[in-house]
């Protein structure tokens, strides 16, 4: 094979002094060996490295929620008054513990499954949203030398990552705003159980938040939002335990479809274990088993997404 | 530079042992509402080591779809393909581990600086933090981005946006660079800097396949190309091949006021003129290709004037891959 181009004029000295840089960069280059561990584990620090760029803006988006609700519920409502006899001060506080339990104590796994979704989904959905619009951000480390199947595992990692993050920001807040007295009363008496809660708490969110950001049409992502993350925190058991709306029935079975009502119940069982709450097998059986079914799915549509 | 061995259980394609790339009858169909599209339409190639191959052809010819197959992003229908020894569809990791791509689009990290750009891309490929570092540097220096080394990727111009997804492309020393239209929206100075790189990359035995719709480009840059359109390959050879093989032929095109009248070219014998190897009327246009073009054009201005035809404009196309791709399409080539 014999090259018929001779290379044209090759100017500038500029030009010159930029060819033989190049040249030095295939005779000089280090070799490298690639594994599936080292790539992930780099995936994730570029995650962090994000992260940590963009922390002031994440702390304000993650902090405001739980502050605002501590701040209406724990201070706000018992300041104005003993009489005042909304939902949460009267009647589901005294359906869910006769014996005087605060409503900070309520809303404290509530808040923290709240965070959970808003973190866990906002922690995938979002950066996919940029990443597979017309320019396909996306193809950048889906050239990276692993299974696509395990860069949505990477990408499920690093929303989970944030979802725990967000849900720890709430004890803070909740251990300092309340009115004299109305402190939550909470106590971790099985750490394992715990930490279980927490983890699949934030991987079944990052499993949701891959899924729908896959499976739903970027430019409608604010429709989700609406459809999507409102209702599930306003029917989440957030404000109430599970076994308060027994006197709603339908309801009370209609929620059963919500994963976060299962994050609020099991961090009730592990949290305020003398509140009513669901028997930790089912928590786990519900948190454990959407991973694996909406990971699975969210892996799918995600290849689907990001190989043509 | 060697091609790394595959190991023993993978499919080696039969009989290209020493090949780079090398794709049997692939094809790619975009399923849609509206109907199929075929985008690739069955396409074979053979490069080998060290080559620098062009895939040229007008836009929506299936460059990039061919491209995204052979980079595993893009799944193909049915056909086969095999990237440093390795199946692109059955070993996609293997295949990625030995590829830099730079893509079409601006697929930087925007969310990230040039400088980190570099050194997590090469901690993807499996450098240590140390080595990537210093390997940043190295590539930010010889790519002329050393005063923009700390910006986002978002704030650089376009052709400081494609030195480095070149330059990023390069961080693990890949046996096949691909560039997808390298140079599609560079003003021209900015261009011929990225054709010495690629000339200096080539140059030390970098195998690249390079898409792209400037004609001159290709001609400037290529050991070999392929003109593709409408997902096929149409020919396939060393420039001055492909000059040989369309005959190396000048054409003639003249406009008229009014509609070519039938049979004008057989009536003035024109057809008959040595050289002329093929005539075309299409309308108002009249194209003469031919091998001997001295006194073409005033001959037929003469005819048509006898013919009482006006002539609006005519126009005389050296031998070229212009005239190459004319000759194989009967179409003119649109950038």
């Amino acid at each position: 094979m014999t090259t018929t181009i001779q290379p044209a004029d090759i100017g500038s000295a500029a030009g010159d002094s930029v060819a033989v840089s190049v040249a030095s960069l295939i005779t000089d280059a280090p070799v490298p060996h690639p594994t599936l561990v080292k790539t992930f584990a780099a995936m994730m620090a570029r995650e962090f490295r994000v992260l940590r760029r963009t922390a002031g803006s994440t702390f304000v988006r993650a902090v405001m929620q739980p502050l605002l609700f501590a701040f209406v519920f724990a201070y706000v409502l018992p300041k104005i008054g003993s009489g005042f006899s909304l939902g949460p001060s009267s009647a589901t506080a005294r359906a869910a513990a006769p014996g005087g339990i605060n409503f900070s104590t309520i809303l404290v796994p509530g808040l923290m499954a709240s965070m959970f979704l808003m973190q866990g989904m906002f922690g995938t959905t979002i950066p996919l949203v940029s990443e597979l619009s017309w320019q396909r951000t996306i193809e950048d480390r889906a050239l990276a030398p692993i299974p696509i199947s395990v860069f949505a595992v990477q990408k499920i990692t690093a929303g989970a990552v944030q979802a725990f993050i967000g849900a720890l920001i709430v004890f803070p807040i909740v251990a300092f705003v309340h009115a004299p007295g109305q402190a939550p009363s909470i106590h971790v008496t099985n750490w394992f159980l715990f930490a279980l809660i927490m983890v699949s708490a934030s991987t079944v969110t990052a499993t949701l938040g891959l899924l729908l950001g896959t499976a739903v049409d970027p430019r409608k992502i604010q429709v989700l939002f609406a459809v999507v993350l409102l209702p599930a925190t306003m029917l989440g058991c957030v404000y109430y335990p599970w076994a308060a709306l027994h006197s709603i029935r339908w309801l009370q079975i209609l929620v059963l479809i919500n994963p976060m009502v299962y994050m609020s119940e099991g961090l009730r069982a592990v949290l305020t274990p003398s509140l009513p709450h669901m028997p930790l097998w089912a928590v786990l059986l519900a948190l454990v088993g959407g991973t694996i079914v909406f990971g699975s799915l969210a892996v799918r549509t995600f290849r689907n997404r990001v190989i043509n | 530079m060697t091609i790394a061995t595959a190991p023993a259980t993978a499919p080696r394609p039969p009989g290209s042992e020493d090949a780079a790339i090398r794709t049997e009858d692939l094809r790619k169909t975009y399923k849609s509402g509206r109907g199929d599209v075929e985008a690739v339409r069955g396409i074979d190639l053979d490069i080998p080591q060290g080559e620098f191959f062009g895939l040229l052809g007008p836009n929506g010819a299936g460059k990039s779809t061919t491209i995204g197959m052979l980079t595993t992003l893009v799944m193909p229908t049915s056909g086969r393909a095999w990237v440093a020894g390795h199946d692109v569809t059955k070993a996609p990791v293997a295949v990625k581990r030995r590829i830099g791509v730079v893509t079409q689009n601006n697929t930087l990290d925007m969310e990230l600086t040039v400088t980190e750009n570099l050194e997590f891309r090469s901690r993807f490929f499996g450098l240590p933090k140390r080595t990537a570092s210093s390997r940043a540097g190295q590539l930010i220096e010889a790519f002329g981005l050393g005063d923009r080394r700390n910006a986002m990727a978002d704030k650089l111009s376009g052709g400081q946006a494609r030195r480095l997804l070149i330059a990023r492309a390069l961080v693990h020393q890949p046996d096949v660079l691909f560039l997808d239209e390298p140079t599609a929206g560079l003003d021209p100075q900015t261009r011929v800097n990225l054709w010495d790189i690629l000339r200096v990359l080539h140059g030390q035995g970098q195998t690249i396949l390079l898409t792209t719709h400037y004609m001159e480009e290709a001609e400037a840059l290529c050991d070999r190309i392929a003109i593709v359109d409408h997902g096929k390959v149409l020919a396939e050879g060393t420039v001055d091949e492909l000059k040989n093989d369309a005959d190396a032929v000048t054409v003639v095109t003249v406009r008229f006021e009014q509609p070519v009248p039938a049979g004008f070219a057989q009536r003035t014998g024109l057809s008959g003129r040595p050289g002329v190897t093929k005539v075309e009327a299409e309308g108002d246009q009249l194209r003469v290709f031919s091998s001997e073009p001295e006194g073409l054009l005033g001959e037929l201005l003469a005819l048509a004037a006898a013919d009482g035809l006006h002539v609006r404009d005519a126009s005389t196309l050296n031998p070229s891959l212009e005239t190459v791709f004319l000759t194989l399409t009967g179409r003119e080539y649109r950038e």
